[in-house]
């Protein structure tokens, strides 16, 4: 009931707003940043964070640090705040959660199979997995030879089951295959978490349709870009495409006849919102597109925040939480090699 | 008048402690020693003069981070102690003090052993683990196969010729390799490990779907619990036993295995290997436990021996680390040979903290001395009240509402009586008194015992409930005191009236007492000396009676109670020499409430006094509608009517009165003191040092006469309006009060009278009990609670608004105990 959330959406999801608004108040802020692209060395950083709410995650760390320790120990808070809010919430805000997860997941299966057909350890591969897509028998995937083997050995009991119908073959796996298979994973991933949006109605839909086309349209960027130059057929480029967004259907049209960047950008600068992303690049370039895109998002996701009673904020807090540890990341690799001029390249101010 | 006020000797609790703004110049040397010094002082709050650094840009950041590095290292040693279940031996032991580099190589070193310990013993409990494992999936995995031999006898050729050497059997590497061997040969083999029983099921679907379902699955529970390396629990495991086919099948099957964490050890088919294999195994496992027990009662020790000193290091590592943060709030001088600080401190506090200084230069054998002088300052100084056991809970209540503002009255010296007796005015039953007394005698009897670190801890985690119920016991003391003599006065025993002065003043009209409860009674003596007459109780007035009474007796205890408040004012006004307050605040407001309340409490006391039959309603209500009229039957004195016209112009004045001259003057004042600044700066700075701080502030505040205008009409307003309702809203003591009397005497006529009625143990005993039960749990908790907060209501709003600004901030001081007291 549009406009009527305000009469109801507080008996169940009024305790879990406020402390993901809570939470949103820990985020880091433009000042922490500028401390922390000061730092020398990463035992400044990590006494930085311990002022901040990552503090008693990194406090029994031992005093060598490295890059790796600090993502893993602002992941594990990520996560533990997840789970938290995972366990207070009620229908359909668990299975709205559930959804935000889904993304990680698939990049976790295309992580272990790829590394298993580059013979990589498999222990070695689930360290590098993000905790937040992990599931039961996401070691088993090793054992997988090809599509059908993965999704009926495996995949069939996760979440991620529905979204397989469409890349089900028996070919064997390879590079191309599996990316392929995350393109597609994705896509439907997509879909059905907007439908599920749709199907929510109110402030919710409204938001995280808006949040998820733009998810959507930069995925369909990133793939037309990437499959530049490779085999990859107009046709088959053209299926990845998630169908909604602001681009689809007439957009994904003329993406899927690119040759190359300056031709999406033609393609893009129709669009008034994504004018503003482009135009701040020069011709030719596609390094900085990446960062644009975050920019943006951060935009769009900060702003979820300014309406109430709806679960985009949800959405939006783990959105910011990833990009703020992919900043901690980014610091941290440039304190430890000796980088400081490149600090600001990546790092994307939330606040 | 004047000259009676400034003789009045000052309290100590009334004004906050006079504090200075003091600056310490300390040479480098003998920095670290003088602000430990201070630091078991504890009576000077560092001002951080490096605030707009962060925290790694400033002097002392390296020790801070050691420190921060040794703090890690003691935790990971009561972490292990905890672990180890050594945590009941720890006694403090004091010891002389180590250096500080001393001790960090100490704990470097006691860190390395335990950590070389833990990776031996772990490696030890990994072996241990795997026998174990191997025992179990023997036994098990054995009568499996046995069974099945009988079943079908045709397996048994291929399954015996899972040879197994006995040599090679501690790797489980290469027992895998092992059983490759037999690999390369077709037909129906089988692989046997154990695996945690919570993942065994889904082991097993996923072992059905990978062979389509060409594979026999066979599992039995372990018999003894597997200690988990990582989590240090015990966890259950399942034994299985797969039976397949087909060399595929096989890599699969071990694929799976590695990914659900399946240990897999191979089982020898033959009998006499088994029991050959049991056998050393056995005995294997007996050594390694005789190891491990070795290795764990080292461990013990060393923890043991860590954990003598534990408390004591890190409480040093605690006070060390804070003399650092307390040193980087310090700035450098320009030869960066010294230190400056600056700091508040209570004045009576200079000649300590001086002394302290001089012991620390002394102590350091520093060639130049420390320099301590006071400072002028712009800000206003933190609010320090120096409490005691006693008064603390006390102030704590004032304090929840707002911390005083630097040397205004503190409400917390009348709070100490009025709060304990308005709660009992709403609490009074002499027998519930009696059963707080008992609680807050125990709390205090106990005091020392429970005022101990441990024992406070351990109340914490009983709940924040119990530990409030401590901090407050003498709250509670005089609470239950005061009830005890309200519920003398309003004759209530758990609601039963008692002759405890005397005889009723009142006897029954004839000798069969038939028409007690209707017609009434006859007065035959002197009124009941002490309260009220126990006669009343079950007459037919006894509730009118009883609230005229509490009614009456609140509406006096509330002008009384906001009365101090206004003169209260008076005296911050005086304190301040603030005459501008004094005359067009509190004197209207003074007048305005006497005249309408003061006036109606008079009226109560004649009508008390002379016992005339007045309705007051009615007189207070036509001293607005119709001032002049005659007021006939309800005249209580002469002059009553011109009085009330008097009283009546008075309050309207007074409305004006406080709400239109002050702001005027004060920018009258305003411009006056601007122009006066043209002419010089001398008159200015005279004027300067006499003035209260807070006006000295607004000196440089931009004069907004429309802000000043509102703000005095919304106190005005409030004040007016106020005055009616904080009346009316001290009824509430009066409310409260026929509640709990209410409440108490239905659960003794209700519950305890009617189970008495029947002639039957059982009954009465139920009837006690619930009687019991009710009173503890509605009538002494929720009932104490609510008048406990309606009590704070009335001392927060009705008393302080008239008074109380209640902005100032806290007096922290940099003390070790504090810093103590907040890490527990």
């Amino acid at each position: 009931m549009y406009g009527f959330e305000a009469m109801t959406f507080n008996i169940h999801g009024g305790y879990l707003e406020a402390i993901v608004r809570g939470h949103r108040a820990g985020l880091l802020t433009a000042a922490d940043y500028n401390n922390l692209c000061q730092c020398e060395t990463l035992d400044d950083i990590k006494m930085h964070l311990s002022a901040t709410e990552y503090g008693p995650y990194l406090q029994n760390e031992p005093s060598p640090l490295h890059t790796t320790t600090i993502v893993e120990k602002c992941t594990l808070k990520l996560v533990d705040e997840y789970k938290h809010m995972l366990c207070q919430a009620t229908e359909p805000l668990s299975t709205f959660l559930e959804y935000i997860t889904y993304g990680h997941m698939i990049d976790n299966v295309v992580l272990i199979v790829t590394g298993t057909l580059h013979e990589r350890d498999v222990q070695e591969l689930l360290e590098k997995c993000h905790p937040l897509g992990m599931f039961d028998s996401i070691a088993t995937l090793a054992v997988a030879q090809n599509m059908r083997e993965l999704y009926r050995l495996v995949l069939v009991d996760t979440p991620l089951a529905p979204y397989f119908s469409e890349c089900i073959t028996s070919e064997d796996l390879d590079d191309m295959n599996i990316e392929i298979m995350r393109n597609t994973l994705y896509k439907a991933y997509l879909e059905d978490f907007y439908k599920f949006c749709q199907k929510l109605g109110g402030a919710t839909a409204e938001i995280m349709s808006d949040l998820l086309a733009f998810e959507a349209d930069r995925r369909a960027v990133n793939i037309t870009i990437n499959s530049i130059g490779t085999e990859l057929t107009r046709d088959d480029r053209r299926k990845l495409y998630s169908n909604f967004g602001l681009l689809y259907p007439y957009g994904h049209e003329e993406l899927a006849v690119c040759e190359d960047i300056d031709q999406v950008r033609a393609a893009m600068e129709k669009y008034p919102p994504y004018q503003s992303i482009f135009s701040r690049l020069s011709y030719g370039e596609s390094q900085m597109l990446d960062k644009a895109f975050y920019e943006e998002e951060v935009k769009r996701l900060c702003l979820a925040f300014e309406q109430q009673f709806h679960y985009g904020v949800f959405f939006a807090y783990m959105r910011l939480r990833e990009q703020e540890i992919r900043n901690l990341m980014w610091i941290s690799e440039c304190v430890a090699q000796n980088q400081k001029s490149r600090v600001h390249d990546s790092v994307v101010f939330i606040f | 008048m004047e000259k009676f006020i400034d003789n009045l000797s000052p309290m100590d609790l009334m004004r906050s402690e006079k504090m200075s703004l003091v600056q310490l110049i300390i040479p480098v040397e003998s920095a670290h020693r003088a602000v430990s010094y201070l630091g078991e002082l504890g009576l000077l709050q560092f001002r951080d003069l490096n605030a707009e650094k962060s925290p790694f840009q400033r002097t002392f950041v390296n020790q801070v981070k050691r420190c921060g590095e040794m703090s890690r290292k003691l935790r990971f040693f009561k972490d292990q102690i905890i672990k180890a279940g050594l945590l009941s031996s720890i006694h403090p032991v004091v010891e002389p003090d180590v250096e500080l580099e001393e001790l960090e190589m100490q704990l470097a070193e006691h860190e390395h052993e335990l950590i070389e310990m833990n990776s031996n013993s772990e490696k030890l409990r990994q072996t241990y683990n795997e026998l174990l494992e191997f025992k179990m999936v023997l036994l098990k995995a054995g009568s499996f196969l046995v069974s099945n031999n009988n079943q079908a006898v045709a397996k048994e050729r291929e399954l015996s010729e899972n040879v197994y050497s006995s040599d090679r059997y501690v790797e489980a590497s290469s027992l895998l390799e092992q059983q490759m061997r037999t690999a390369d040969q077709s037909g129906l083999r089988f692989i046997s490990g154990i695996i945690f029983q919570s993942k065994a099921l889904r082991f097993e679907r996923m072992l059905f779907r990978a062979t389509r379902g060409n594979m026999l699955f066979n599992q039995a529970p372990a018999d003894e619990e597997i200690m988990d390396p990582l989590s240090a629990e015990m966890v259950k495991k399942t034994v299985f036993v797969v039976f397949f086919s087909g060399e595929q099948a096989r890599t699969k099957i071990l694929k799976i295995c590695e990914a659900f964490g399946a240990n897999c050890y191979p089982v020898p088919e033959d009998f006499s290997k088994q029991r050959q294999i049991t056998r050393e195994i056995l005995s294997r496992l007996s050594e390694l436990e005789t190891t491990l027990d070795a290795g764990i009662r080292h461990q013990n020790k060393a923890l043991t021996s860590i954990g003598y000193h534990l408390t004591q290091w890190m409480s040093m590592i605690r006070r060390e680390k804070a003399v650092y943060d307390t040193l980087n709030m310090l700035n450098f001088d320009v030869t960066k040979k010294c230190l400056v600080g600056e700091g508040w401190c209570p004045v009576f506090a200079k000649a300590k903290v001086q002394e302290a200084l001089q012991r620390a230069t002394f102590d350091s054998n520093s060639q130049v001395g420390s320099i301590f002088h006071v400072m002028d300052a712009v800000e206003s100084p933190p609010t320090y009240f120096r409490t005691n056991h006693f008064t603390n809970a006390y102030q704590e209540i004032v304090d929840a509402y707002g911390i005083a503002r630097y040397q205004e009255a503190n409400p917390a010296v009348y709070t100490v009586v009025t709060f304990p007796f308005l709660f009992a005015v709403m609490f009074g039953d002499w027998g519930h008194g009696i059963c707080l007394l008992l609680g807050a005698v125990v709390l205090i009897a106990r005091e020392s015992r429970l005022s101990t670190q441990a024992c406070v801890r351990a109340y914490h985690k009983l709940g924040s409930f119990m530990a409030m119920l401590f901090e407050g016991r003498y709250v509670l003391l005089l609470m239950s005191l005061f009830s005890i003599y309200c519920g003398l006065i309003y004759n209530e025993f758990f609601s039963v009236p008692f002759h405890i002065f005397g005889g009723s003043a009142y006897k029954c009209r004839d000798a069969t007492c038939s028409d007690a409860h209707s017609a009434g009674l006859i007065k035959f003596r002197d009124p009941y000396p002490f309260g009220v007459d126990p006669s009343w109780r079950g007459s037919r007035s006894e509730l009118p009676f009883l609230n005229s009474l509490k009614m009456k007796m609140s509406i006096l205890l509330g002008v009384a109670q906001m009365n101090l408040g206004i003169i209260l004012s008076y005296f911050n006004a005086r304190f301040f020499h603030s005459s501008l307050d004094t005359r067009y605040q509190f004197v209207p407001q003074l007048i305005f409430l006497n005249s309408l309340f003061g006036y109606l409490s008079l009226l109560i006391i004649i009508k008390w006094c002379t016992g005339s039959q007045a309705d007051l309603y009615h007189v207070m209500i036509y001293m607005f509608l119709s001032p002049t009229d005659d007021l006939g039957e309800n005249e209580l004195f002469w002059g009553q009517r011109p009085l009330q016209i008097v009283l009546l112009l008075l309050a309207l004045v007074a409305v004006p009165w406080m709400l239109f001259p002050k702001p005027f003057i004060l920018k009258k004042l305003h411009s006056e003191r601007f122009q006066g600044r043209n002419y010089g700066m001398l008159v200015s700075s005279e004027f300067d040092p006499d003035v209260e701080p807070d006006s000295a502030r607004q000196h440089h505040e931009e004069f907004n006469f429309s802000e000043v205008f509102v703000h005095q009409m919304i106190h005005s307003i409030e004040f007016v309006l106020g005055a009616v309702s904080n009346t009316a809203s001290y009824l509430r003591l009066w409310a409260l009060s026929l509640a709990h009397s209410e409440l108490s005497t239905v659960f003794y006529e209700k519950i305890l009278l009617l189970a008495w009625g029947y002639d039957n143990v059982v009954i009465r005993l139920i009837g006690l009990a619930v009687f019991a039960f009710a009173t503890a749990f509605i009538l002494l908790m929720m009932e104490t609670l609510s008048a406990f907060l309606h009590a704070l209501r009335l001392h927060w709003v009705e008393f302080q608004n008239k008074f109380y600004h209640g902005d100032g901030y806290k007096f922290k001081p940099f003390s070790f105990a504090l810093i103590a007291e907040d890490d527990d």
